[in-house]
């Protein structure tokens, strides 16, 4: 087990960058807890495979530091950093039984026999793997494989991180969510360092304490959750996390208060703006849009059923403001009035927010 | 299951059904009707039942070129898949160095056979061959026209030469397919290089392997063109292979009868063995 620490990490995959296009990833750092669960989320493309790859050893970064527990591991191969990895598809020794598949890395560490035993006997007991241990793992389903890869990682104690690449890609949905609840319960169990890689915002929200939000190679915010719901950084983060995503509407701020399409419109950060007022933008949650007898006059164009609420979709002249409502409460039809909470209406600059 | 009343569809066989019938069934059909028949030429036919049949398997000389033959591919297979294999292990997987492989591996595979046999001929000439010369001066007698053991070392090894590049490229080709992830895995948990051949690489190449040891199998157990030219089947009778034997009595003693009869035998035994080496291989395998 680990603190990680990643410090001014650079990389680029051509020898001789020039512009900022050829980092794929542009100087990043960042602190992982040991025992923490933590997920790195960003869209295709965005560098989190790279940083993975960058941290299991498999790549060694252009420039910057990589340290476990304060030691610098930038150099150390896979086998030194001694991390385990949890593939996008699922990683088995085929001929192998999956009691000789868990007992694999500890038998090449040259582990006793009576102790490969009880390790395995005891996480097979945690993955629910004890019926199939005489089974040869290339008969198992999918997520029954990606069960034996994380095993692996598991029976070694002295493990400093578990890594997970997008772990639930071939899982049928219906699966997909118990063992998502699965890794989640490990996590409690074990209490090992857990890095969870995915695009995908419901696992990584509902697996991490902390996620990372990528895009092109930059950190956008780190932050709990509720962080990155309720107090996005970036329009990006506001975009990518939440469905539909945040509200992003152009707006002026004149004297401490922000303006949208000339009607006034309350927000946490507005009498923090002290710039000229180019590039502005405010964005709120559709959660925190609601029907008002006065405010900011919309369209109502579209009603969409989402089963305990609806997506409706306003349009303000060019832009659209969706929001959700609870069922049971009446949309009016045509022109209509809205309010922002205020407490979760933020303002941004050039994309960041207002600060 | 109701059968259907319209059975107009298989005209829509019949093309297929005549063309097979001409290139495969009725040559085939001639050489059963040659096998239970006597000829003196003239297309003048006796009837001769399993007589043929019962000459081949009782006699000797069959015998001896099965056991051969037997040898024969027995050893190559021995020596071209383990060889391929590690071969193929050895081969760049990517860079510049990749294409000069693998063209110096086609070469052998590209050049017809019966000049494979006449290059090997002159090569293993022990006066002006340069490798019959060489192993001459090294201090080994060596005279393939003359010993059987050295014309069988020169039949192997022209063999061997010949047809391991087909194993490499199935091998290789193999190799290819494994995704990355497999190898990584294989270095998180800490596997040692014969571990990763053992328990990554070798399973995921049972079924090319399965294909390479077929595809040599029935190759060698037909060998044919290479071997005569280089050899002619001598000295005496030691190198003379079922394929060999064959075309010897069929055309050069012209009993057509025992050669038919042989030549079912013969399909018959590679039939069976090669659905035998299948049925082994693929056991314990899910499609």
């Amino acid at each position: 087990m680990a603190k990680i620490t990643l410090q001014d990490l650079r990389h680029s995959y051509r020898g001789n960058p020039r512009n900022d296009d050829d980092w794929a990833l542009k100087r990043l750092t960042l602190e992982w807890r040991d025992g923490g669960a933590y997920a790195l989320l960003g869209p295709s493309g965005c560098g989190k495979t790279t940083l993975l790859n960058i941290i299991s050893g498999l790549i060694r970064p252009s420039e910057g530091r990589i340290l476990f527990d304060g030691i610098d591991v930038t150099d150390a191969t896979p086998e030194l950093r001694n991390i385990a990895q949890v593939f996008q598809f699922p990683v088995v020794y085929d001929t192998l039984t999956v009691y000789d598949n868990l007992a694999f890395p500890l038998r090449n560490r040259g582990v006793g026999e009576a102790e490969v035993d009880r390790i395995v006997r005891q996480i097979a007991a945690m993955l629910d793997l004890e019926s199939t241990l005489t089974q040869r793992a290339s008969g198992l389903s999918a997520d029954g494989k990606q069960k034996i890869s994380l095993g692996r990682g598991l029976v070694r104690s002295d493990v400093n991180v578990i890594m997970f690449d997008e772990p639930l890609t071939v899982i049928d949905p219906h699966l997909k969510w118990q063992l998502r609840s699965k890794l989640k319960e490990l996590h409690h169990r074990i209490g090992r360092t857990m890095i969870y890689v995915t695009h995908d915002q419901t696992e990584a929200l509902t697996f991490a304490d902390e996620v990372t939000v990528m895009k092109d190679g930059m950190i956008v915010q780190t932050g709990t959750p509720v962080d990155l719901f309720e107090r996005p950084r970036h329009v990006f983060v506001g975009h990518f996390i939440g469905s539909p995503g945040m509200n992003v509407l152009r707006c002026e701020v004149k004297g401490g208060k922000a303006l949208v399409a000339g009607q006034p419109v309350e927000s946490v950060n507005a009498g923090r703006y002290r710039g000229a007022g180019a590039g502005l933008q405010l964005g709120v949650r559709p959660e925190f849009v609601k029907f008002a007898s006065d405010g900011i006059a919309v369209d109502v164009v579209k009603v969409a059923d989402a089963g305990r609420h609806r997506i409706v979709e306003t349009r303000l002249g060019d832009e659209v403001v969706n929001m959700l409502q609870p069922e049971d409460e009446a949309v009016p039809q045509g022109r209509a009035h809205l309010r922002f909470d205020p407490a979760h209406t933020q303002i941004y600059e050039d994309g960041w927010i207002v600060d | 299951m109701r059968k259907t009343a319209n059975q107009k569809a298989w005209f829509f066989v019949l093309p297929v059904v005549s063309l097979v019938a001409f290139n495969a069934i009725v040559p085939l059909m001639t050489v059963v009707n040659y096998s239970v028949q006597e000829t003196f030429g003239d297309n003048v036919f006796f009837w001769a039942g399993v007589q043929w049949f019962e000459q081949v398997l009782r006699s000797d000389r069959f015998h001896a070129a099965l056991l051969r033959q037997l040898m024969f591919t027995g050893t190559i297979l021995a020596i071209e898949i383990p060889l391929g294999l590690v071969i193929a292990l050895a081969m760049p997987r990517k860079g510049p160095w990749v294409s000069v492989c693998l063209v110096l591996m086609a070469l052998p595979l590209l050049i017809p056979w019966n000049v494979v046999g006449a290059m090997w001929n002159i090569l293993a000439l022990p006066d002006i061959g340069l490798l019959g010369y060489g192993v001459n001066a090294l201090g080994f007698e060596y005279n393939y026209t003359r010993q059987p053991g050295s014309a069988w070392a020169t039949v192997i090894v022209m063999d061997v030469w010949h047809w391991t590049s087909l194993v490499v490229l199935l091998c290789y080709a193999g190799l290819m397919s494994i995704p990355d992830a497999y190898y990584q895995a294989a270095k998180v948990d800490g596997a040692r290089p014969w571990a990763v051949f053992r328990y990554i690489q070798l399973p995921k190449l049972k079924r090319v392997l399965t294909i390479a040891i077929l595809l040599r199998f029935m190759d060698s157990f037909m060998v044919y063109t290479e071997a005569v030219v280089l050899t002619g089947g001598g000295p005496g009778n030691s190198t003379t292979f079922l394929s060999i034997d064959l075309v010897k009595i069929a055309l050069g003693q012209f009993d057509l009868g025992p050669a038919a009869a042989m030549s079912i035998v013969y399909f018959l035994i590679v039939l069976t063995m090669s659905w035998i080496f299948y049925t082994l291989m693929m056991r314990n395998e899910e499609i």
